[in-house]
């Protein structure tokens, strides 16, 4: 686009343009890392954004040294995230104080308010500087180095209070508790909404119901077996192998590990496996929440998830919980005999056109469908970026963002397959977009096993030879991520020389594309809210984490 | 008795006229009248405890409680739905409010903003009412025991009568869990609670220490609480 971007390709141009607010520089494997001082941030943050074409926050992360504080934010450009940059923010141990970054990118506003909670930095000029995952009445922040994990915790269970309130306009306001425990927030989400008549007026995602404490759990873990487990516990809804990918990819990137050509295409063909189950119950859920479709659709979706979930528990020995990958490969070879194992993958793959057809027949061509979702819940690109919207949700909204083709990995590359967008915006264009992905993952599946088929006997190397204990250089950092199912997928890892990381953070699409729910359901109906969430495909495992 | 049946309704179009007749007159229909019914003959009564047959219809009527919290749901949908159909046991309309429900399956880790929310699930449900519990999560926090955040299992909060374990168990052992409990149910036993668990209680009930003086400022006294020792837990 424009050249001033380009101008800025380089990291010495980075350099130049952030002058003398750069400190020092610190740079990450994956990126260059730009160390600013904690009241300069919304000034560099706002020259990388304008000037050299940074519109994406992809992450913020915090983290406790011996020494000092530190905030991360991650940067991306939606055009070509593999130029990156990582503007490192430290403050001192006793006043962990730096200035939001939340004027500049919208996502700040949840990234930061995590690190409060989590790691207790405070962000000055924070417009809603409060917890996020914990309780409001916690005591301390977990991932700081002085928590005591055993000191005992009150947490409040508060009533719904005063639901109806005078308001300064004609109309009264009233106060209407979403979840935690309803059946169209898709698990445990708490959103607390403000309505006026039918409208919603006020918007307020209450997450953490299920923060399962996932970070601390890989930090406590060894690289080598203890964290793969956990990937699949985030986004649960099969798409196991996608997370999985994003910790070996993280984790491979740290500790310079080369994965085998054959093990990369297993693993392409797993992944897309697992990202048809997944679209098809966030399809069938979807039409469970906007015209109670429980009878025929929410059972044919299952029925086809019973069959995908079928081929991968014979691959992988599990149904949901997979725990397929290793560092350097995946754990195992396709089941013997190869020959039935790849007729049971054709035999779905023949079958599935027709069933698309029968799902567009059923949903998407079904007119108290299109009532329900064309034009409700947009969400335009510009406000999407700004949140850090990505997956289908943004590819829903125009926005040509998929890392297995903008940021390569495994076998995609030699592939042949399409990155799916639709322009409407609204609740109808995600739910195509998911089913073109369907038809996508397909042809990706098909080529696999077409190169599986063919794969000379004695070259099916499936590990690489990684050494029994990994202990990544200390001070090495990386932040990786993949496309899974809901979107960006990123791993933050630093080692500090031993065999756990010292900081693992997990960057949640979900959550970003939860963040933006507000901005699509504020003035909408009620129902057009159920709807908007529904369409966003959360889960809270990964929400939470 | 032979066992053919009393109608043949496959393989055939024409209209059905055998029972047309039954409905007229008065007294009972014949198309009431079972094999079963035909096999007491003229003694048509059965003697058992009233108890027994009680808990006889409980058992085979069991209302779900919808109830999602992680990862044990989609395998609990799973069971639901198509192929495994819990429905096949009387058990497979789950109900959304906690007041039509008589059997909460707790399918997932529990942490400390939820335990509340739980505990008010379960209180609002009519008795008598049984749990599940599903997968190891509800047994002891599972892969999560060691998290800062997490509820060493469901029994720190509300009675548990079945444990499935897993992580997450397949459906057909949530079938055999429903099952285990519906026999249970039928033999009237419930399961005794060993644990003390956490309960929800107004905040100026609290026993005075460090913490409640810290935010004293920020609770009401009568707000419900749930304290948890992180320290006594198992
Ligand atoms: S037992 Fe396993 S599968 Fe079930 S909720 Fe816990 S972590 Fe998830």
């Amino acid at each position: 686009m424009s050249t001033g971007i380009e101008r800025h390709e380089t990291e010495e141009a980075l350099a130049e343009l952030i002058g003398d607010r750069l400190l020092e520089r610190d740079d990450h494997l994956n990126a260059p890392g730009f160390v600013i001082r904690p009241d300069d941030v919304q000034s560099v943050l706002a020259d990388l954004r304008e000037e050299a074409g940074f519109d994406m926050l992809s992450c913020v992360t915090g983290q406790a040294y011996d020494d000092r504080y530190e905030t991360i934010y991650h940067l991306k450009r939606y055009a070509d995230p593999t130029r990156e940059a990582s503007v490192v923010v430290p403050t001192a141990t006793d006043e962990p104080v730096s200035e939001t970054a939340e004027p500049i990118y919208r996502a700040a506003d949840w990234g930061e308010r995590e690190c409060y909670d989590l790691v207790g930095i405070e962000y000055e000029g924070h417009p809603d500087h409060r917890r996020i995952l914990l309780p409001e009445t916690w005591q301390g922040h977990p991932l700081s180095p002085d928590y005591d994990q055993d000191k005992p915790q009150i947490v409040t269970l508060s009533e719904h209070a005063n639901p109806i309130q005078p308001d300064h306009r004609e109309s009264d306001t009233m106060f209407l508790n979403i979840g935690p425990h309803h059946p169209a927030t898709h698990g445990v989400l708490h959103v607390k909404t403000v309505l006026d008549g039918e409208t919603v007026v006020d918007l307020d995602p209450d997450i953490g119901y299920l923060h399962r404490c996932e970070e601390q759990m890989c930090q406590q873990g060894t690289y080598r077996h203890q964290i793969m487990p956990y990937p699949d516990r985030w986004d649960y809804v099969s798409s196991g192998l996608l997370n999985e990918w994003a910790y070996a990819r993280a984790a491979e990137d740290l500790a310079d590990i080369e994965v085998p050509e054959y093990a990369q295409v297993i693993r392409t063909m797993g992944a897309e496996l697992c990202r048809i189950a997944s679209h098809m119950l966030a399809l069938g859920t979807f039409a469970l929440d906007v015209y109670g479709e429980f009878t025929a659709l929410f059972q044919y979706t299952f029925r086809d998830r019973e069959i995908v979930q079928d081929i991968l528990e014979d691959l992988t020995g599990q149904r949901l919980m997979f725990n397929y990958f290793r560092l350097g490969g995946v754990a195992w070879d396709l089941p013997e005999p190869r020959e039935e194992f790849f007729e049971n993958v054709r035999d779905f793959l023949d079958e599935l056109p027709a069933k698309v057809v029968e799902y567009n027949d059923m949903v998407t061509s079904n007119e108290i469908f299109q009532v329900r979702c064309v034009d409700t819940g947009v969400l335009e690109p510009e406000v999407a970026k700004s949140y850090g919207v990505t997956g289908p949700v943004a590819r829903g909204s125009g926005v040509d963002y998929d890392l297995r083709r903008d940021d390569p990995y495994g076998y995609y590359e030699n592939l042949e397959w399409n990155v799916v967008t639709e322009d409407g915006m609204d609740n109808y264009s995600r739910v195509l977009v998911r089913m073109q992905e369907v038809e996508e993952s397909a042809k990706i599946i098909e080529q696999c096993v077409d190169l599986l088929e063919e794969w000379p006997e004695d070259d099916r190397e499936i590990q690489a030879n990684v050494p029994r204990t990994l202990k990544p250089d200390a001070g090495a950092e990386t932040y990786r991520s993949v496309e899974a199912a809901k979107g960006e997928l990123g791993i933050y890892i630093r080692s500090d020389g031993t065999d756990t990381p010292a900081r693992f953070k997990i960057r949640s699409p979900c959550f970003h594309n939860l963040s933006a729910l507000a901005e699509m359901a504020e003035g909408e109906y009620i129902p057009d809210l159920v709807a908007s969430l529904g369409s966003l495909d959360i889960v809270l495992g990964e929400v939470d984490r | 008795m032979s066992n053919e049946p009393r109608q043949r309704i496959q393989d055939s179009t024409a209209p059905s006229t055998d029972t047309r007749e039954d409905r007229m007159g008065s007294g009972v229909d014949a198309r009431m009248n079972s094999k079963l019914r035909e096999a007491f003959g003229a003694s048509p009564f059965i003697l058992t405890k009233f108890d027994q047959f009680m808990n006889w219809v409980r058992g085979n009527s069991m209302f779900m409680l919808q109830f999602g919290i992680a990862c044990c749901s989609i395998e609990m949908i799973h069971t639901y739905a198509i192929k495994h159909d819990v429905d096949r046991y009387g058990a497979g309309v789950p109900r959304a409010s906690p007041r039509q429900a008589d059997v909460m399956i707790v399918p997932g880790t529990i942490v400390s903003k939820f335990g509340p929310r739980m505990k008010r699930v379960y209180d609002q449900m009519p008795e008598p009412k049984f749990v599940v519990g599903m997968g190891s999560c509800t047994i002891s926090g599972g892969p999560f025991q060691e998290g800062y955040n997490v509820v060493k299992g469901a029994e720190e909060i509300i009675p548990v009568d079945i444990h499935v374990p897993g992580c997450p168990p397949r459906p057909e052992a949530l079938v055999y869990g429903i099952l285990k409990l519906q026999e249970r149910i039928q033999h009237g036993e419930s399961s005794p609670v060993v644990v003390k668990p956490y309960e929800l209680e107004e905040f100026g009930d609290l026993p005075e220490d460090e913490l409640v003086q810290k935010l004293a400022a920020e609770i009401d006294e009568e707000d419900l609480v749930m304290r948890y020792n992180w320290a006594d837990s198992p």
